[in-house]
């Protein structure tokens, strides 16, 4: 019997030949990462252990993005906790306001994320990095604190469900609309414990940035990842970028999978997750009539380049309806500045959007565009849980840009096809 | 170790962002946490919670984001131990991690209602509701669970390890 991508990269990793669903092992870390929120309670929980060195200075990331810029006294005190451990510990990759993105459109970017890594973060989207073939999952502070002292942590060695995609897609539809309806099908916890890998032609012809928007929402179905086999998009995308060696791990033909799921994605609409789970999903031509307040297009999920681009394409020459607050977060200062020399906010402040510096602000509820009670926004973030964005009495319906855009120009959520 | 006391039972996917809402993340103090825990779902919870009180839930407990401030601040409130049909993958490390107790009992779930008294032997994964005289085996931890969890936590389990205990 064959092994699965994630069984071959722990195997590597804790020094066994074969590992199998179940197994517990003690593997080697390529990255551990922190952000603002998580990073000082992981800090409190190193100093008790008691060492004064973190186990690689190159392999711990540190990104104030939640709370950063500060927006308040209290976010002050935690970034710069968090800043001054990076420094006296002399952790090589904490990157300040200027420099710093969404952690999860940053690591990529920054060669720091790579094929057949492990990589452990305390943020739940570190799957993200699943679409370039790591095993990257997300974990807490205290792990965090553990994994940077020793290098090391412990895991259960995930059963895998395949999902194929096949078939021809519709326009408009993205890999934020497949994460979607699988999420909507299986449900939120529909790959409890498990690793998703996502494969099928439509996979291959994906461009990195839909693959990474489908990675990062394996947690919304549960899932402890999200794999994409490595393939030449994803060399092309790190061969400028790596920081350090990388190795490709591939499925075995016979690997063994709990369940293989096959989707015709010519059937697939833009999809819209209604309030409060991801896993409310409706097509877009059975929304409805839904008023909004707010637009909301960015976040570690749909913050890239190419996500900016589809929401340029649906703004452009259009304004957003007088009602509603439009909100453009890059997921980085480069795709930040791509965007700009695109055209792209040009575009953007012509239809009146704000835009704003990489953050993850609204996303959770954080600053930025926070939601008033019974207000309602479409976002292309990854979670309409309560309050998530704001007041309890608020919604979140969570959506591909180009939904997003022209729901901001009409003001109620509607396909690009009708503005 | 011995935990008693009166259960407050939820449904399912109860998640972080309701167990401590992002807007109170700007510290990690656990009982200034405490003070906001369950309150997006239940504002009863803060004011009336005691010290050894239980939450009971049905599927997939503590599912979305990692923060660690959720088990903390549930521990922090006074809740003595979770019982769930199954939990969110990183809520349960790190419970585990932190030392709040959890256990996957579907049986306990069915049986328990808000209000009852209920005890458990977190070792032996017994619980019993002293409401309704009625007794459930929660399933065991894998071994190396069990270690962590009698080392104390994660951090006393590392420092074992990297020889600062
Ligand atoms: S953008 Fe949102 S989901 Fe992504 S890391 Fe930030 S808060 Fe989390």
């Amino acid at each position: 019997m064959g092994m699965t991508m994630v069984e071959k990269i722990l195997a590597a990793h804790s020094g066994k030949d074969k590992v199998k669903p179940g197994e517990l092992v003690n593997a080697k870390l390529d990255m551990v990462l922190g952000n603002d929120v998580t990073t000082p309670v992981a800090v409190k929980e190193f100093a008790k252990i008691g060492l004064d060195k973190v186990f690689d200075k190159e392999r711990v990331a540190i990104v104030p993005d939640h709370f950063a810029p500060n927006k308040d006294i209290n976010s002050a005190e935690q970034c710069k906790m968090i800043r001054e451990f990076a420094h006296e510990k002399e952790i090589k990759n904490y990157f300040e306001i200027g420099d710093m993105g969404i952690e999860h459109c940053l690591l990529p970017e920054k060669g720091l994320a790579l094929p057949g890594d492990i990589i452990i973060g305390a943020d739940s989207h570190t799957c993200t990095y699943g679409a370039l073939g790591a095993l990257a999952t997300g974990v807490g502070s205290t792990d965090m604190a553990a994994g940077m002292a020793t290098g090391e942590a412990w895991f259960k060695v995930p059963e895998t469900i395949k999902f194929v995609y096949n078939g021809e897609l519709q326009k408009w539809v993205s890999g934020k609309d497949l994460i979607l309806y699988t999420i909507g099908d299986i449900g939120v916890d529909g790959a409890l414990y498990k690793s998703m890998e996502f494969t099928g032609e439509v996979i291959e012809n994906f461009s990195m940035d839909n693959r990474f928007t489908m990675s990062n929402m394996a947690i919304e179905a549960g899932g402890k990842c999200g794999l994409i086999e490595p393939d030449q998009t994803t060399l092309e995308y790190v061969k400028d970028r790596a920081q350090r060696e990388y190795t490709v791990y591939k499925s075995d033909e016979d690997a063994d999978y709990s369940q293989v799921i096959e989707y015709d994605v010519s059937k697939i609409e833009p999809q819209v997750a209604f309030p409060h789970l991801p896993e409310n999903t409706k097509g877009i031509s059975e929304v409805g009539d839904i008023k909004i307040d707010q637009s909301v297009i960015g976040s570690c999920t749909n913050g890239r380049i190419e996500d900016l681009r589809v929401a340029a394409e649906v703004l452009k020459g259009k304004k957003r309806a007088p009602h509603v607050r439009l909100i453009i977060f890059p997921g980085t200062q480069e795709i930040y500045r791509q965007a700009m020399h695109e055209g792209l906010v040009d575009i953007f402040l012509d239809a009146g959007a704000a835009v704003s510096t990489p953050t993850c602000g609204p996303c959770l509820g954080g600053h930025m565009g926070i939601l008033a009670k019974g207000e309602r926004a479409i976002a292309t973030t990854n979670r309409n849980f309560v309050g998530r964005m704001g007041h309890p009495e608020s919604e979140v319906y969570l959506s591909n840009p180009a939904i997003a855009a022209a729901s901001a120009v009409a003001g109620k959520i509607v396909s690009p096809e009708e503005v | 170790m011995d935990i008693k006391g009166k259960v407050w039972k939820y449904g399912s996917d109860v998640d972080t962002d309701v167990i401590i809402p992002a807007r109170y993340l700007n510290t990690s103090v656990p009982k200034e946490l405490a003070k906001h825990c369950m309150e997006d779902i239940d504002e009863n919870f803060v004011d009336n919670v005691n010290d050894g009180d239980l939450i009971v839930a049905e599927d997939n407990f503590g599912c979305g984001s990692s923060r660690e401030h959720a088990p903390l601040a549930i521990k922090a409130a006074g809740v003595s131990c979770v019982i769930a049909n199954s939990f969110a993958r990183i809520f349960y490390r790190n419970s585990i991690n932190i030392g709040l107790p959890i256990l996957e009992c579907p049986e306990a779930v069915a049986g328990i209602e808000t209000g009852d008294e209920v005890e458990v032997d977190v070792d032996s994964g017994v619980i019993k509701n002293l409401t309704k005289g009625q007794e459930y085996q929660a399933a065991a931890f894998p071994e190396f669970m069990q270690e962590l969890i009698d080392a104390g936590g994660l951090v006393n389990y590392v420092k074992k390890k990297v020889g600062t205990a």
